[in-house]
C-alpha cells in the first residue's frame, strides 16, 4: 500500500509550492492544494501511472466562516491498480483540501476527469455557491431553480415566503449564532 | 354530483338521495398513486394484503389525478414540489378529499425549525379534510383515517356545495 507520506512526496517534487499543506492529524490526513493549480493536480493523480486514483468517492464543501474562506474536499480512490492485480496491496486513498475565497469563491472543475464530479460539483454550487470553472452545465440540482442564497453556508437567512406560502420563523430564534 | 348542487334553495334536505349518494361515494374513495417520502411506504403497506384497504372500497389506486377522489399526502412537501402538489390538486375532478399523512405533512415535522425548504403544513398549499398524526403513521392510523373521511362524506349533503364552503373556509383563514 501506498503511503500518505509516499503520494505527498511525489506531488511534492512533482508541483512544489502548490502542495500548501499536508496534515496527518486528525482522522484522515489531506494534502492542501492551492487553488490556482488544483486543475493540472487534479490531472496528475488521474492519469499520471503513480498516481492513477480513477474514483472520486466524494466532494465535500465546507465553509471556513471564521477564515472567511470556503473550502472543497475531494475524496480519491484508485481502482484499477486493484482490479487488474486482485492485490488488495495496492488499494491507496488520498484526500485533498482545496480552499477558496468566500467572497467569489472559484474552483476549477474536475467534470472532464471524473464523471462522478458532475453531479458533486452542481450539489457543492447548489448548496454552497461555489463556482467551478469549466462545468459543463453549472445549474442547481436539489433546490429550485429561482431559489435565493445557498443553503448550506452557516451564514444562511432562511426564506420568511417562497411563492407565497409563508415559512417559519422559529429558525431565526433558534438557530445558532456564528 | 355538480349537475343537482346549487340548484336548490339553502335548507332544502333530500335525505334519501344524500344517503344512496354518500353511500356510493365514500364506499368507491379513489386515491391516486401520489407518495412523495418515506410515509409513502406505508402507504403501500396499506394497499398491499396485509392491511388491504380495498376492503373499505379505497383500493383502486388510480395514476391520474384525473380519476382521483383522494389524495393522500404520504411523505414531505418541499418549497419545490408545492407547485406540482397544487396543480395535482387542482387536475383532480370534484368531490375531492385530502388527506395530510405523517407529521411533516402535517406542520413540517422535523424540518420545522430547520428545515429550510420544507414547506410547514401541507394546508398551506391545499385544503385538508383529514390529518394523521404518526412518523410514519402505523397503517392501521391511515385506516383510520380513511374511515374517518368516510364519516365525514357520509354526513355531506347535495343542497350544499362543499367545494365554496371549503373556498370560504380558506379564506376566512388567510
Amino acid at each position: 500500500m501506498q503511503s500518505f507520506e509516499e503520494i505527498c512526496q511525489v506531488l511534492k517534487t512533482e508541483f512544489g509550492e502548490a502542495i500548501e499543506d499536508t496534515v496527518t492529524e486528525g482522522c484522515r490526513p489531506y494534502a492542501v492544494v492551492s487553488v490556482g493549480r488544483w486543475g493540472d493536480v487534479a490531472k496528475f493523480l488521474r492519469n499520471d501511472p503513480r498516481m492513477r486514483f480513477d474514483l472520486l468517492r466524494c466532494i465535500s464543501a465546507i465553509d471556513l466562516l471564521e477564515d472567511d474562506k470556503l473550502a472543497c474536499v475531494y475524496e480519491l480512490g484508485a481502482l484499477s491498480a486493484i482490479s487488474a492485480t486482485a492485490d488488495m496491496s495496492l488499494e491507496r486513498e488520498l484526500a485533498v483540501r482545496v480552499i477558496t475565497d468566500r467572497t467569489d469563491p472559484h474552483i476549477a472543475s474536475v467534470a472532464h476527469l471524473w464523471a462522478a464530479a458532475d453531479w458533486h460539483e452542481r450539489e457543492a454550487f447548489d448548496m454552497m455557491g461555489i463556482v467551478f470553472d469549466g462545468h459543463p452545465n453549472l445549474e442547481r440540482i436539489l433546490c429550485p431553480e429561482d431559489w435565493v442564497g445557498y443553503p448550506l453556508r452557516k451564514d444562511y437567512k432562511f426564506p420568511l415566503e417562497y411563492h407565497g406560502i409563508p415559512a417559519t420563523t422559529e429558525h431565526e430564534l433558534t438557530s445558532p449564532k456564528h | 354530483m355538480s349537475w343537482i348542487e346549487n340548484r336548490f334553495e339553502e335548507g332544502l334536505m333530500m335525505t334519501s338521495l344524500d344517503w344512496a349518494l354518500n353511500w356510493a361515494r365514500s364506499s368507491s374513495v379513489w386515491p391516486m398513486t401520489f407518495g412523495i417520502a418515506c410515509c409513502a411506504i406505508e402507504m403501500m403497506a396499506v394497499g398491499a394484503s396485509r392491511f388491504d384497504i380495498d376492503r373499505f372500497g379505497a383500493g383502486a389506486f388510480r395514476a391520474t389525478p384525473r380519476q382521483s377522489d383522494l389524495m393522500i399526502v404520504a411523505g414531505t412537501v418541499t418549497y419545490k414540489m408545492a407547485s406540482r402538489l397544487k396543480r395535482l390538486y387542482n387536475q383532480m375532478p370534484d368531490p375531492k378529499y385530502v388527506m395530510a399523512m405523517g407529521a411533516c405533512t402535517i406542520g413540517g415535522g422535523p424540518y420545522f425549525k430547520h428545515g429550510y425548504h420544507v414547506v410547514k403544513g401541507v394546508d398551506l398549499i391545499v385544503p385538508v379534510d383529514i390529518y394523521i398524526p404518526g412518523c410514519p403513521p402505523r397503517p392501521e392510523a391511515l385506516l383510520e383515517g380513511l374511515m374517518r373521511l368516510q364519516d365525514k362524506i357520509r354526513h355531506e349533503s347535495r343542497a350544499i356545495d362543499r367545494v365554496a364552503q371549503d373556498n370560504q373556509a380558506r379564506l376566512a383563514r388567510v
